[in-house]
């Protein structure tokens, strides 16, 4: 994985998020327009270029104690502002593992 | 069984405690995770794509059946009700809550078993043989030096921060299930003309982005001796390894840069230093270590007891006997492995419910003892032959009889892309898919011995290098794409496979590998010729005509 130093220098191809691990189980979340953390993607602050990118990001690794690992993926946002994961890396991430085992809690 | 001393027990409690500790100034905040991080690797805990993952070491493969229940209750109570075996002879449980780690290791501490060590750059579980004390033929049962080793290096100052992580591996057979000529140092228990006990030692080996067969650095190195000398090859990657470059950092690296003769050199100045030293080892320290392995009273017990000859009418019973039982060094007793691989099912992934019965089998049947072995399967290391058709019903119905051992649907896969997050790919659906396509157990026994070994990444924990097919996952315009290698083997005629070709998307695998077997059952001599016996007659030529003419 990309660590978020070496994130500091990508360039954002398009709409993209902050995600990162929730600090005391390890879920999945997703930092939000309230500068907090949601485990509901739709709750993410979208950012567009590179500097939103990078203050979100910045932010988000300052908050160390609420997730660890924060980094930038990218999303696909639909005319109706519903927002899905960019790869199937993140595909995995949202919905559990692709092998038939149960994804939820 | 080896029974730990009061040593152990402390040690484990303590670090028990002290992580607990850690882990509560983590999520009040006193730590940061920059600091955190390096104390949980320390105990197994890694973060992973959906949470965090707890590797548990299960040192050379050995659990009896109160440890292997107490990874049961884990994987009921902190995790999802199920365990992943890995290939290095460790279990690993993918959804794991930090705040409840303490308490699983704890639960786990009770029994003696604990995740020091199981990541990090030190020396790693040292594994071993999973047949070991009881494969027939055997030197002498290889655990006894995999302790010694454990016990002096578990926490050892110079081991702690070596340049990379390190990794030995001991068998004590003419033929290698440990798979030691992919580790950094390997080693063979051997007997000299003398009759005494001793090392060929092999350094060097290993998988991941650069793969390299490890080569023999010394002939014999006396028992007494072993201890020195893998010190001194520490000392001596401790001196050179690249600190520097992470992808360099491995000893197998080290000694192909410097070349094994200028490397073994090093390591014999470094050696004649410190060999007659404390860590000459007494006779009295081996001895204490051998008495802690205890054996079962065997009984006296027919070759072909009525039971198994009655059986022996079931074609069920002996499709999975023909397979699963391998014969035992005691007579009237067979190693039985049970094959973690179910048509359609993640390869090693074992549930509570399973282990826990597992562990009632292993006490009727077993001794109490169970093993893990690198490929991902289990096995019950002392069981009588007049009580296999009676084991074999029950393993039946827990779903732990498919009759696939070193066929074609027991693949060893790492979690890939579905876990981990390092992975470029999927590894454990295309397992899954390949299970079903050759569920066909007739056709699987037709096609004889073939391992496919599946890595999500170039990081190879999956073994692909070493897999008769060996299949890799990697990235390309953001798309799972394939490649594959024909004719590698871990065994003690170790080689990597070859590339034959581009890479496929995740929907051909499965056609390719049939394609392949297709080619190989077209150009075999005879049905005995195995599917690397062709490929090393005939180089892999063919198979990449036959893959590649219709692609
Ligand atoms: C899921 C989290 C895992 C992570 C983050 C991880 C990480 C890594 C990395 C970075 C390497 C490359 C090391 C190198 O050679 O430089 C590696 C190699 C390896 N890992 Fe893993 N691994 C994971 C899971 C596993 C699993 C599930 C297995 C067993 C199925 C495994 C067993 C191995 C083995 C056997 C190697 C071979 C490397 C060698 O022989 O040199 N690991 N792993
Ligand atoms: S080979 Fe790569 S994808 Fe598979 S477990 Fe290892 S690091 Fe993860």
């Amino acid at each position: 994985m990309t660590s978020p130093l070496e994130q500091k220098k990508i360039k954002i191809a398009g709409p993209s998020i902050v995600t990162a691990n929730r600090t005391w189980d390890g879920i999945v979340v997703y930092r939000t327009t309230a500068k907090s953390w949601s485990a509901d993607l739709s709750e993410a602050a979208i950012v567009r270029n590179s500097d939103e990118a990078k203050a979100l990001l910045a932010e988000s690794i300052a908050d160390d104690v609420g997730a660890i690992g924060p980094y930038i993926a990218p999303v696909q946002v639909g005319a109706d502002g519903k927002i899905e994961p960019g790869n199937l890396r993140e595909q995995i991430r949202r919905t559990g593992v692709t092998i038939g085992q149960s994804a939820q809690a | 069984m080896y029974a730990y001393d009061e040593i152990d027990r402390t040690l484990v409690n303590e670090r028990v405690s002290e992580f607990r500790d850690q882990v509560k100034r983590r999520l009040s905040g006193e730590l940061t995770e920059d600091e955190f991080k390096i104390l949980r690797l320390q105990n197994g805990v890694y973060l992973q794509l959906h949470a965090y993952m707890f590797r548990v070491a299960i040192p050379y493969g050995t659990l009896a059946t109160n440890q292997l229940r107490a990874l049961a209750h884990v994987a009921r109570k902190y995790d999802r009700g199920y365990g992943h075996f890995t290939t290095r002879q460790n279990i690993q449980f993918n959804w794991i809550k930090l705040a409840e780690l303490p308490d699983a290791l704890e639960d786990l501490a009770k029994v003696g078993i604990h995740a020091m060590q199981t990541s990090g750059n030190n020396m790693r579980n040292v594994t071993s043989d999973q047949w070991a004390g009881v494969a027939p033929g055997e030197i002498e049962d290889p655990r006894i030096w995999s302790e010694l080793i454990r016990q002096h290096t578990t926490l050892h100052p110079e081991f702690s921060f070596l340049p990379r992580k390190f990794k030995i591996a001991i068998t004590a057979s003419d033929h290698d299930r440990a798979a030691i000529k992919i580790h950094d140092i390997g080693l063979r228990l051997i007997k000299n003309e003398k009759g005494e006990t001793g090392f060929e030692v092999l350094v060097g080996g290993g998988l991941g982005r650069t793969p390299f067969i490890a080569k023999t650095i010394k002939h014999f190195v006396h028992g007494r001796d072993i201890l020195s000398y893998i010190e001194a090859i520490l000392r001596v990657y401790n001196q050179y390894g690249r600190r520097d470059n992470i992808y360099k950092a491995r000893i197998k690296i080290l000694v192909h840069e410097l070349g094994i003769e200028k490397f073994s050199r090093e390591v014999e100045d470094e050696w004649q230093h410190i060999r007659n030293s404390s860590l000459e080892i007494d006779d009295e320290v081996i001895e204490d270590i051998r008495s802690r392995f205890t054996y079962p009273a065997y009984e006296k017990l027919p070759h072909m007891p009525d039971e198994l000859r009655q059986a022996a009418a079931d074609p069920d019973f002996e499709a999975w006997r023909k397979n699963s039982v391998a014969p035992h060094k005691v007579q009237g007793y067979s190693i039985v492995t049970i094959s973690l691989k179910p048509t359609g099912g993640p390869p090693g992934d074992a549930t509570a419910e399973q282990m826990d019965a597992l562990a009632d089998l292993a006490d009727k049947y077993s001794f109490g003892e169970i093993r893990v072995g690198h490929e991902q399967n289990l096995a019950l290391p002392h069981v009588a032959k007049r009580d296999l058709p009676a084991l074999w019903k029950a393993l039946d119905k827990l779903g732990l009889a498919t009759p696939n051992v070193n066929l074609i649907t027991d693949i060893i896969a790492c979690p890939g892309l579905d876990y981990c997050s390092l992975a470029n790919a999927r590894s454990i659906p295309i397992a899954q898919e390949l299970t079903r396509r050759f569920a066909n157990h007739e056709l699987a026994n037709l096609i004889g011995r073939l391992h496919i070994n599946i890595s999500g990444c170039i990081n190879a924990c999956g073994h692909h290098h070493v897999g008769h097919i060996g299949i890799l996952g990697v990235e390309k315009n953001g798309e799972e794409v394939y490649q594959i290698t024909i004719g590698g083997r871990a065994d003690e005629s170790a080689a990597l496979g070859t590339l034959i070709g581009p890479g496929v998307k995740f929907d051909e695998v499965a056609d390719v590998v049939e394609d392949i077997v297709e080619a190989y059952l077209a150009l075999r001599e005879r049905p005995e010729e195995l599917f690397m016996d062709t490929v090393k007659r005939l180089g892999v030529e063919p198979f990449k005509e036959r893959v590649y003419a219709t692609r």
